[in-house]
């Protein structure tokens, strides 16, 4: 199977590699997946007084197309609101990398990476977690 | 030195020029039908055919008249497994095999099971190796074959045939090994090893794709097979089918080769197996899967802990290896071999397998191992679970989200 070029870009060049401070209230930090599943992304959000994304970071261990995802999502998170961050689906992030279906489950951890690391931030800072509507799994 | 580098030899080999050389001529003028006895085209055809069997027999110890030619292992295995179960249906129904075995040998015992009869799947030790004890222990009145195989495709570990094979015939089964990956690497021989029948491919073996052979022993016991396949009633009624004469003709070849340079290559490859191995081993929570004393000459598997399999080829740029990770089969999930190991899930999934052959030059591994060093240091350096590994978190202390 063949990688589309972005999930080659990504992967050779993953921007946003890093670790925030997690124990700075105003980062919010999202650890997804297994090891025995073979992918485990971390994804942290700098967030600013204002509820907007400053910054974002990655770890992933995981498949090229794991890793081009997560990277891709940091990219995406930069500058936007926590509330429009919520709103990226995994599908731009299929749509973005072409990732094929056996791919699918890559975006959705990544999804799901940014979901937790938002809830993260509200909860600490004394907001209620967002529930997610979907149920991937 | 050419780029990309090929280090799957486990998967299949080129072809070996010399092989092709034997075999051109019988696509088109020495293109008759073996099976044709009345005309020269068919003898010619013939003669190449019976060289064949000579080479193919002499490279494991046989005779000539025990070569039944196939398509390649699956059916050998195939043929073997559920025709050994036909043949002998009348004397018992039970089979015993390991957990390691090629999908050719589990999935054939399957279908015995569905037909009826009973199979023990061995486990192996942490090596890859049985318990010979609880190979004793498992054979029963009805067992009619112990299918056991002679060198491991994803982790190169050899089973001790001689003594398997022993513990077989005394209890009075029929002894049938897969030897796919050892045939033309290690001596193999039938009547040393105790074998009664032994599936062997050409493309393993720098011979063509879609042929090879099932030996079958003629005598002391004289063993026989069901035929699956019905039709003319080629290869002593055991395998219909017209011979594939240019592949035959390869496969001979190529076994001839084997015999003649093994002994040499063996050394050479295992030289520079272990030079791969000892340089890789010096990164950080590296570990050699399977048993590394009886082991293939050509094969390394190497588990690189916090990076995942896929990556970490996708990062090895310009070299064919492949991995036991999940995201690299159809059913996602990881190797089953290595979790017969008693590897854990996630070192399954970090593995790569290195396998080495005729063409592997030094330059070549010095290149591997560069390539493959700077692709675990950089996946590392992007990896969450090896900044924790690094932190001292126990990466079993922390509740997974498993999806």
């Amino acid at each position: 199977m063949a990688y589309s070029e972005k999930v080659i870009d990504h992967y050779t060049n993953p921007r946003n590699v890093g670790t925030l401070d997690k124990s700075n209230h105003k980062v919010g930090t999202g650890l997804v997946g297994a090891p025995e599943c073979g992918d485990v992304m971390r994804l942290q959000i700098q967030v600013d007084d204002n509820n907007m994304i400053t910054d974002a970071k990655f770890k992933t261990f995981g498949c090229g197309s794991a890793i081009a995802s997560s990277s891709l999502a940091t990219e995406w998170l930069k500058g936007k609101s926590i509330d429009d961050a919520m709103k990226i689906d995994n599908m731009d992030i299929v749509e973005e990398l072409a990732l094929p279906p056996v791919k699918i489950h890559c975006s959705v951890l990544a999804e799901d990476a940014i979901k937790a690391a938002i809830n993260d931030y509200r909860v600490k800072n004394g907001m209620a977690p967002i529930e997610s509507e979907k149920v991937h799994h | 030195m050419n780029l990309p580098i090929y280090l799957d030899n486990n998967a299949t080999t080129p072809m070996d020029p010399r092989v092709l050389e034997a075999m051109l001529p019988y696509f088109t003028t020495k293109f008759g039908n073996a099976a044709s006895r009345n005309h020269p085209f068919g003898w010619v055809a013939e003669e190449g055919v019976d060289y064949a069997r000579e080479q193919v027999a002499k490279l494991i110890g046989a005779n000539e008249k025990e070569i039944i030619f196939t398509s390649g292992a699956t059916e050998s295995d195939n043929l073997a497994i559920k025709g050994v179960f036909e043949m002998y249906k009348e004397k018992g129904n039970h089979i015993i095999t390991t957990v390691t075995e090629h999908k050719a040998i589990l999935d054939a015992c399957k279908h015995v099971e569905k037909l009826g009869g009973k199979v023990t799947y061995l486990p192996v030790k942490e090596d890859g190796i049985i318990d010979l004890d609880l190979l004793e222990k498992s054979m029963t009145s009805e067992t009619i074959l112990v299918s056991i195989m002679y060198g491991n495709n994803e982790i190169g570990v050899i089973q001790p045939i001689k003594e398997i094979s022993a513990i077989a015939h005394k209890h009075g089964a029929l002894f049938m090994t897969d030897a796919v990956q050892a045939v033309g690497k290690i001596p193999v021989d039938v009547n040393r090893d105790g074998i009664d029948l032994l599936a062997l491919s050409a493309h393993k073996i720098y011979g063509p794709k879609g042929v090879g052979a099932l030996y079958v022993r003629r005598k002391g016991p004289r063993v026989k097979v069901t035929a699956q396949m019905d039709g003319g009633g080629h290869e002593r009624g055991m395998r219909s089918g017209t011979l594939n004469v240019p592949g035959i003709v390869g496969l001979g070849k190529a076994c001839e080769l084997c015999g003649l340079e093994m002994e040499s290559e063996a050394k050479r490859l295992s030289a520079l197996r272990d030079k791969l191995q000892a340089s890789l081993t010096q990164l950080e929570e590296s570990y050699v899967n399977g048993n590394v004393e009886h082991r293939l000459p050509h094969v390394a598997n190497i588990s690189f802990k916090y990076v995942e399999g896929e990556g970490l080829m996708m990062a090895m740029k310009d070299l064919a290896v492949s991995s036991g990770s999940a995201c690299t089969s159809a059913s996602l999930e990881p190797s089953y071999v290595l979790k017969s190991l008693g590897l854990s899930d996630d070192l399954a999934h970090s593995s790569i397998r290195f396998g080495l052959g005729r063409f592997t030059t030094e330059e070549e591994v010095d290149y591997a191992i560069e390539v493959t060093k700077k692709a675990v240091t950089h996946l590392r350096e992007l990896s969450p679970l090896w900044e924790m590994f690094k932190e001292g978190i126990d990466l079993n202390s922390i509740e997974w989200a498993e999806h």
